[in-house]
């Protein structure tokens, strides 16, 4: 299978946010916890449930990536842009 | 402008207590995302990629001074210093907190404003020719009945859960510049031979995923029967639509589904019953409604006409700007200014605090404290002597604001794509930024002259690339984007949907197969002065499958 993490947006400001190896919900991709096989993806899986019933995440999802020299690497476009932002030098408050 | 009554000011700050107590239960946990998210939609806060998405309501793309610096006032203070202008004449903030928004609800109620109905299935921001008021080409100012629209449509009992979302456009000038084809309801507000207004009906026109081109059921129907007739339209959807299949459930279909003159009987027989009803217009109503939107005092300033012949001699640029982005208003001393929002390589209908600032003082000094916001995402300043037009000019030059692309090829409409949209397979504004670079020169630009490109990043269609002389769909393929390019499209008074040109394009290759057809235009027109729609019409598509895939290859 595909290697898989955990991700949401947090509830308060709707930030991305991936479970990390530390079980914190963290706004980096970097050290998120990999799921290696059908069992580690389903105990991701119950985390993501649990936290959205407990009101701490919603739009909970599972995603494939892969292992690169330079990190985690999500499988589909999507998912990257959301672990590094929109893709355009947008206007940021000076 | 309109002003708010007691009733309206009640009735936005008991929605706003009442939001601000729901977003408190949800951060609380007492009550769950399922049965929240309804309630945030209606109040226009989304989830989108990175964050909550707030859209706020500027109905019928209306707006003042104040208005504007509260909007770039919450850029500042809650977001990340800028909005995004859309095709629905609203802005949407990319980066609000959920913690936040009943503060920025506040804050908007202070100038008359909201976001609520910018989402659900109820009837949307009713959008209006961004021209109102000012146009030469106007027979009467069609704002005043967008906004009996948004009053009656606001939190209206029997249309807040239709099977679907729906959306009402108005003009009230012989050319269409709200796109009125493409709506649920498009309404052509008209004068007749003896001076009395009334409106050409247009139903179950629109984008998405299958497009249709509305249908005309009534001609010259009287303006004071404007909310029984729309009433019984709302009504008989409301009782025929389809609630079993999401894709299936805009009025459009329906039409399509039933025929038009059998749903129009439908309608028509609705409306008997209500003609006579309480929904009839009083005259005095209206007047009341109209007398809000009343043109402002223009003085007599001839000085302009000397003056601006004067200063195109003297500054190139200038001439330019002002034979592109200032258009005839009723009063000849005046012009109609479109602030372009789309700077070469920049992001399509994106504003910083500081523009918005900076638009909002010009409206406050040389434009009656009048503002609107297009459909194709730009800003408008629609009374402006043309004696002003050099110091507006000055002061906007500086803000990157005074691109002189109005209706030209980089004046592109694009959704906010998969930079931001949790809906999209594709981004949009990358492919605009790089159109846009490409055409950049504004010699190239005048050669092509009027040229509409449209970009949407998946099939819903927000960026209305089906309406494009060049529409850009952006799908994923395997993994990775694709942008399938349609031609032939338009949203004006002869309204067209766009044929599929081939197979698509990819992101690296898509602004080449532009520039072909682009090329393949500029060999094969009559004359400099045949737009590309007209060319196109003319020829069809087959010039340009051969350009782009050369002349043996079968269309995909």
């Amino acid at each position: 299978m595909a290697l898989q993490i955990l991700t949401a947006n947090r509830l308060t400001d709707g930030v991305a946010v991936w479970y990390d190896v530390d079980g914190r919900w963290s706004e980096s991709i970097a050290g998120a916890q990999i799921a290696r096989t059908k069992e580690e993806a389903d105990r991701l899986e119950a985390i993501g449930r649990k936290a959205f019933e407990d009101n701490l995440v919603l739009d909970v999802n599972l995603i494939d990536v892969e292992e690169t020299e330079a990190g985690i690497r999500p499988l589909r476009l999507r998912e990257r842009i959301r672990a590094e932002g929109p893709t355009i030098d947008y206007s940021v408050l000076a | 402008m309109y002003r708010y009554d007691e009733f309206d000011h009640a009735f936005v700050a008991g929605r706003v207590a009442q939001f601000r107590d729901q977003v408190e239960r949800r951060l609380s946990g007492e009550i769950s995302e399922d049965a929240f998210r309804p309630l945030r939609l209606m109040n226009g806060v989304y989830l989108q990629l990175h964050a909550y998405m707030l859209r706020i309501a500027i109905p019928y793309g209306t707006l003042n001074a104040k208005q504007m610096r509260m909007l770039a006032h919450i850029a500042r203070k809650y977001d990340r210093g800028y909005g995004h202008f859309t095709t629905r004449q609203n802005i949407q903030f990319n980066w609000p907190k959920l913690e936040d928004t009943p503060a920025i609800m506040e804050e908007l109620a202070t100038v008359e404003m909201h976001a609520i109905q910018t989402s659900g299935n109820c009837i949307r921001n009713v959008t209006a020719d961004h021209f109102a008021g000012a146009a030469a080409d106007e027979a009467a100012d069609p704002r005043p009945y967008a906004e009996i629209l948004r009053q009656w449509s606001s939190v209206h009992p029997e249309f807040s859960f239709l099977p679907r979302k729906f959306k009402i456009a108005v003009t009230g000038a012989e050319r269409d510049r709200a796109a009125i084809q493409v709506h649920d309801i498009g309404l052509h507000l008209r004068k007749n031979d003896k001076g009395e207004l009334g409106f050409d009906v247009y139903v179950g026109g629109g984008q998405g995923r299958t497009p249709m081109v509305g249908k005309k059921i009534r001609d010259f129907l009287p303006e004071e029967d404007l909310l029984s007739y729309v009433t019984a339209i709302m009504r008989v959807y409301n009782l025929y639509g389809r609630r079993d299949n999401k894709y299936k459930a805009r009025i459009k279909i329906l039409v399509h589904e039933t025929g038009v003159e059998k749903l129009s009987a439908e309608i028509e027989e609705e409306f008997r019953h209500l003609r006579d009803s309480e929904l009839k217009l009083p005259e005095e109503d209206v007047a009341r409604i109209r007398a809000f939107f009343a043109a402002p005092a223009l003085p007599e300033r001839p000085e302009g006409w000397a003056n601006l012949a004067a200063w195109k001699k003297a500054d190139p640029d200038f001439a330019r700007w002002v034979d592109q982005n200032v258009k005839p208003h009723k009063h000849p001393d005046y012009g109609m200014v479109t602030i372009s929002l789309k700077p070469i390589g920049g992001i399509p209908g994106d504003a910083s605090h500081q523009q918005m600032d900076l638009i909002a003082d010009l409206a406050e000094e040389y434009a009656f404290d009048e503002l609107r916001i297009s459909h194709e995402q730009n800003v408008i300043l629609p009374h402006v002597a043309l004696a002003d037009l050099e110091a507006i000019y000055r002061a906007l030059k500086p803000a990157n604001l005074a691109t002189a692309n109005s209706d030209l090829i980089t004046d592109i409409i694009a959704c906010p794509g998969l930079d931001y949209c949790a809906l999209a397979n594709a981004r949009s504004i990358p492919v605009a930024q790089e159109i846009s670079k490409r055409f950049g020169s504004a010699e190239r630009q005048a050669e092509i002259g009027e040229l509409k490109i449209k970009i949407s990043g998946c099939i819903n269609a927000c960026g209305h690339h089906h309406v494009g002389h060049i529409g850009l769909l952006g799908v994923e393929k395997k993994g990775a984007e694709l942008y399938q390019i349609t031609l032939g499209g338009s949203a004006d008074n002869e309204t067209s949907i766009g044929e599929i040109i081939g197979r698509g394009f990819e992101p690296e290759k898509v602004t080449d197969a532009v520039e072909t057809v682009v090329n393949t235009y500029l060999g094969l027109r009559l004359s400099p002065q045949e737009t590309f729609l007209e060319a196109y019409r003319r020829v069809g598509p087959q010039p340009f499958k051969d350009a782009l895939y050369g002349a043996t290859a079968e269309a995909a």
